[in-house]
């Protein structure tokens, strides 16, 4: 069997789990049988895509199915870009599914979610093997509408029908501009291939259109900055592994598509293109994490900090490009593996940091972290995972984050080289956004695990907590060493990218596990190298000396006391400082700029027993400013509108007539 | 053979900073105590401080985790390994290549990252104000780090620190004003990450003001230590940096043998000294300044690196 029909019958099995589902729907047996098949399918097409991408992903293998249009059938192709996003995809999918298994007993409506959790897998592993227009654009509508009744699993809990009708919403207008790209990509001539449209010539304007439609397609998906608004509502209304998924892998597939289309069917990519694309993955980059860092809801932060990652993801194919269009191939190739390689760390940690948010949320009940706290000493394994998962999203080393953060920056640093002024302008600005994107997230993630887990517990909820069951932490605790391995050896995971660079850009990485002590180096051993494995080992062995030191020489003495209040031990755990509070310094600095944040304080007068008050005022600029604006001319124009549904006969045919009359007299003109 | 040497020298490296940080933080508020006409204390007591907090027994607040406990370490190694490589007397050891100098911004933020969440860690409002305050300075400053390690590696061609040094230290490079520029930002950014005057005062313990020192205020004997160790660690670290990118005379190179590496000491002390000299200069010459003016002050150096790399990228020539 081919590796791509492989593949395939992986996904007829995935979408037979979910009729499966629906039969099964309300017995006990549904929940164990559903996702323990889901995890056993998932692992198989994993391995599969793993020694198709690792075999170097010579021969791209193809098949045909009967089905869909007439005369052109569904196309399906497996080739190195693809095999790497099914890696990400299944790896994704198994994790999820081993952590259903134990987080699925808590759902009060399993029905409700066991049959489009295999299909939602399905529709993602089938935009990624799609290889023409038509079955690309239909997959992407079913992955959509799977995770759409997956948002709507929890309908009646408050939100949550907005939150799908956003995502309904601008997944409709995504899919719509797909499609006209799409067309654009096809031409006169209608190849709808992508074989044929890779080798069609595509003038400048329509690349320039395909881009812009691209952005507002993929990019709507992917969450960037200013078409995220769906993203913080839907990802967290979803069940936790669900938005793991959602927020770890499908945004990794919008990624996919933008790769597929940009520098695949389109060919050379512009440079003027790379400016658009640097500029709207560094305002994303910064945006994003400025949101979370002033959300308290957990799972509403993480579903920020994605907008964050793709921004970084995006900045760095930016930079590919921009390389690519000069014929720097080595720095593209360079950029281009960066963003892979942040891609796929985004998956390991955004997926980690979503089941322990699901974790917390199965033990108290709460999303809210000003009503948590504490729950490391209740829940230490989820804690000590998500804190894995927490330095690791910071990117500090040894862990995975910083390697794909470091890659970037040193592709950043090979920009001088690139000869147009824009860009020179451009790529320094870039890097200072990335740097500044990078401290926020230490900072955000440091408010994040501090509050929730950390300190004492601020509710009756968080003061019971018990620890999760062993399915959720083992998929915890995988997805945690993933993180530090490919922290420490980053070099097996760039050769591993290398085929996608070599098919899509034509170069590629120097090889990295040819290096001595298996550093990496990304251009040559004077300019830069990182070894993960020896920072790693230096931090163990300095601090087993200090500690060694310490518990020789000094005094092990330890006494256990009230923590010091500076004369006052405030008894209530409310004094804490909270999620908001913590945020206040970073709001006051960026917030009042990008939030036009305000604090209210309203103290009462001296001998006044009421408390004080503070008022926290933020508005979000980009809902304001663009999408309310637009529901509000929709609101009003279909009120004018609704006149019409109230017309007598002859009104109505007058009107038909009327049209007519303008339509002819149009045409008349126009030839 | 060679192998072992390599490592001795680099033994004797990670051992020189161990020795060497508290000197350095003694002799500096020496020097502070001198131009107040105080007498001050020797300099050698930052050393006894250490040990009599070692021997101290520890007072742990009830609600402590072991996040608490481990921190010290963790804290206290990511600096020592951050401080190691960077070249102190001699250029091209056994591990420079292990790290660039992204990777050494990049591991004391970790320790910054641990430490913060800590002082998060027994649950009262000190510790809270404390961590919130150094997120906010660390999200400044770092950005603003890292572009001046984007000037540095363009002049340079390379991020490892080594090459740098060797580059900078040739007369090939000369004089450039983004240089200058990177020169100014490291320096605010290594006053605002040591938490030093004016944006931090570590001396004082005044609710209103202090921002380091709230955040570790929970902890006592051998853990505070730790902390304090690591502290010295850093300026010596900061200062190691700025001496060994723009003051490279006369550092050793590679295998240059023990009179070269004897001579490279020589002068590695007295970089230090009169750095530290400078540093009690500025400190005693400026007022704190309120918290919430410190964001200006990263800022600025924020843009100066900014300015810096834009300039690099303009042409390669400034």
């Amino acid at each position: 069997m081919s590796a791509v029909a492989l593949q395939m019958v992986c996904i007829a099995g995935l979408l037979g789990l979910a009729a499966l589902a629906i039969v099964l729907s309300r017995s006990k047996i549904s929940t164990p049988v559903i996702y323990g098949a889901t995890l056993a399918v998932s692992a198989i097409a994993l391995i599969g895509a793993l020694r198709f991408l690792l075999g170097g992903a010579a021969d791209a293998t193809t098949l045909t199915l009967p089905v869909g249009l007439p005369w052109l059938g569904a196309h399906f192709r497996l080739d190195a870009l693809a095999s790497f996003f099914l890696v990400v995809i299944n790896l994704g999918g198994a994790s999820a599914s081993l952590y259903g298994l134990g987080y699925g007993h808590h759902d009060p409506a399993p029905h409700r979610v066991l049959p489009f959790f295999p299909a939602f897998l399905a529709g993602m592993n089938l935009v990624v093997l799609a290889d023409d227009a038509f079955s690309y654009l239909l997959c992407w509508e079913f992955m959509s509408l799977a995770s759409w009744a997956l948002v709507m699993a929890h309908h009646r809990e408050r939100g949550n029908a907005t939150a799908g009708y956003v995502y309904l919403v601008m997944a409709s207008f995504g899919t719509l501009t797909l499609l006209l790209a799409f067309g654009l990509l096809a031409g006169p001539a209608g190849e709808y291939g992508f074989a044929a449209i890779r080798a069609a010539q595509h003038t400048p304007y329509a690349a320039t259109l395909v881009l812009i439609l691209m952005l507002l397609g993929a990019g709507s998906k992917a969450g960037m900055v200013p078409l995220h608004v769906w993203l913080p509502l839907a990802h967290p209304a979803a069940p936790s592994h669900v938005s793991a998924l959602m927020s770890g892998v499908m945004t990794k597939v919008a990624i996919y598509g933008f790769i597929r289309v940009m520098f695949d069917l389109l060919g050379q990519p512009s440079w003027p293109a790379s400016v658009v694309v640097l500029f709207l993955g560094s305002i994303t980059a910064v945006m994003g994490i400025l949101y979370a860092m002033m959300e308290k809801d957990l799972k509403r932060l993480l579903a920020y900090s994605t907008i964050e990652n793709i921004g970084i993801v995006f900045a760095s194919l930016g930079l590919a490009m921009a390389f690519q269009a000069n014929g720097l191939k080595a720095a593209a190739a360079l950029a281009f593996t960066a963003a892979l390689f942040h891609a796929l760390n985004h998956s390991f940690f955004k997926s980690l940091l979503f089941f322990g948010a699901g974790a917390v949320l199965t033990a108290t009940g709460e999303r809210d972290m000003d009503k948590l706290g504490g729950l490391i000493h209740r829940m230490p394994f989820t804690s000590f995972v998500v804190l894995v998962g927490c330095v690791a999203i910071s990117a500090l080393p040894p862990f995975n984050g910083f390697v794909s953060e470091w890659l970037i920056f040193q592709a950043v640093l090979q920009s001088p080289d690139l000869p147009q002024w824009a860009l020179k302008i451009m790529v320094p600005a870039v890097g200072a956004m990335l740097a500044l994107a990078a401290a926020l997230a230490a900072a955000c993630f440091v408010k994040t695990y501090g509050v929730t887990f950390l300190g004492r517990p601020r509710g009756k909820m968080a003061e019971t907590a018990h620890e999760v069951d062993r399915f959720s932490l083992t998929a915890m605790f995988i997805l945690a060493v993933l993180c530090l391995l490919a922290g420490i050896l980053p070099g097996l995971v760039i050769d591993a990218l290398a085929p996608v660079a070599n098919e899509i850009l034509g170069s590629r990485m120097p090889a990295q596990a040819a290096q001595p002590w298996l550093s990496i180096v990304p251009i040559a051993e004077g300019r830069s190298s990182y070894n993960g494995l020896l920072v790693m080992v230096f931090i163990t062995a300095s601090a087993s000396l200090a500690v060694y030191f310490i518990h020789r020489f000094a005094s092990r003495a330890l006494r256990r006391g009230p923590a010091w209040g500076c004369g006052f031990s405030d008894a209530v755990p409310a004094a804490q400082y909270s999620s908001v509070s913590f945020a206040q310094p970073i709001r006051r600095v960026f917030g009042t700029l990008v939030f036009h944040a305000r604090d209210h304080v309203a103290m009462p007068a001296p001998g006044d027993v009421r408390p004080a008050r503070l008022r926290i005022e933020l508005h979000d600029l980009v809902w304001n400013g663009i999408y309310a604006p637009i529901a509000d001319a929709v609101a009003f124009s279909s009120s004018r509108l609704n006149r019409l549904q109230f017309l007598t006969i002859r009104r109505y045919l007058s009107l038909v007539f009327a049209t007519l009359v303008t339509l002819l007299l149009v045409l008349a003109i126009w030839s | 053979m060679v192998v072992i040497s390599d490592i001795i020298v680099q033994g004797v490296q990670m051992l020189l900073v161990l020795l060497l940080a508290p000197l350095l933080t003694g002799y500096v508020r020496k020097i502070k105590a001198r131009l107040v006409r105080r007498q001050g204390a020797s300099i050698f007591q930052p050393y006894r401080d250490l040990l009599r907090l070692m021997r101290k027994e520890v007072v742990l607040a009830d609600n402590a985790s072991w996040l608490f406990r481990v921190t010290p370490y963790i804290t206290f190694a990511a600096i020592w390994v951050a401080a190691a490589l960077v070249p102190t007397f001699a250029i091209g050891l056994l591990f420079n290549w292990t790290a660039d100098l992204i990777a050494i911004v990049a591991l004391l933020g970790s320790a910054r990252f641990f430490l913060a969440l800590a002082g998060m860690d027994v649950g009262t409002s000190f510790g809270g104000i404390g961590s919130s305050r150094e997120v906010m300075i660390a999200a400044l400053a770092e950005p603003a780090m890292l572009l001046i390690v984007f000037c540095l590696a363009l002049v340079a061609g390379s991020t490892q620190l080594s090459t740098v040094s060797h580059l900078l230290a040739s007369s090939y490079v000369g004089l450039r004003v983004s240089l200058g520029m990177a020169l100014v930002a490291l320096f605010m950014v290594a006053i605002a990450e040591n938490a030093r005057i004016p944006v931090d005062n570590p001396a004082t313990h005044l609710e209103l003001t202090m921002v380091h020192e709230a955040m570790i205020l929970e902890y006592s004997g051998r853990h505070l230590a730790m902390i304090e160790f690591g502290a010295f660690l850093k300026l010596l670290l900061y200062v190691s940096l700025i001496a060994c990118v723009f003051l490279p005379w006369q550092i050793a190179l590679y295998g240059s043998g023990t009179l070269s590496y004897a001579i490279g000491a020589g002068a590695y002390i007295i970089k230090l000294a009169l750095a530290g000299f400078l540093l009690a200069l500025f400190e005693t010459a400026t007022a704190k300044m309120r918290v919430f003016r410190v964001p200006q002050f990263l800022g600025a150096a924020f843009m100066l690196g900014l300015l810096g790399t834009l300039l690099l990228f303009v042409s390669r020539s400034f």
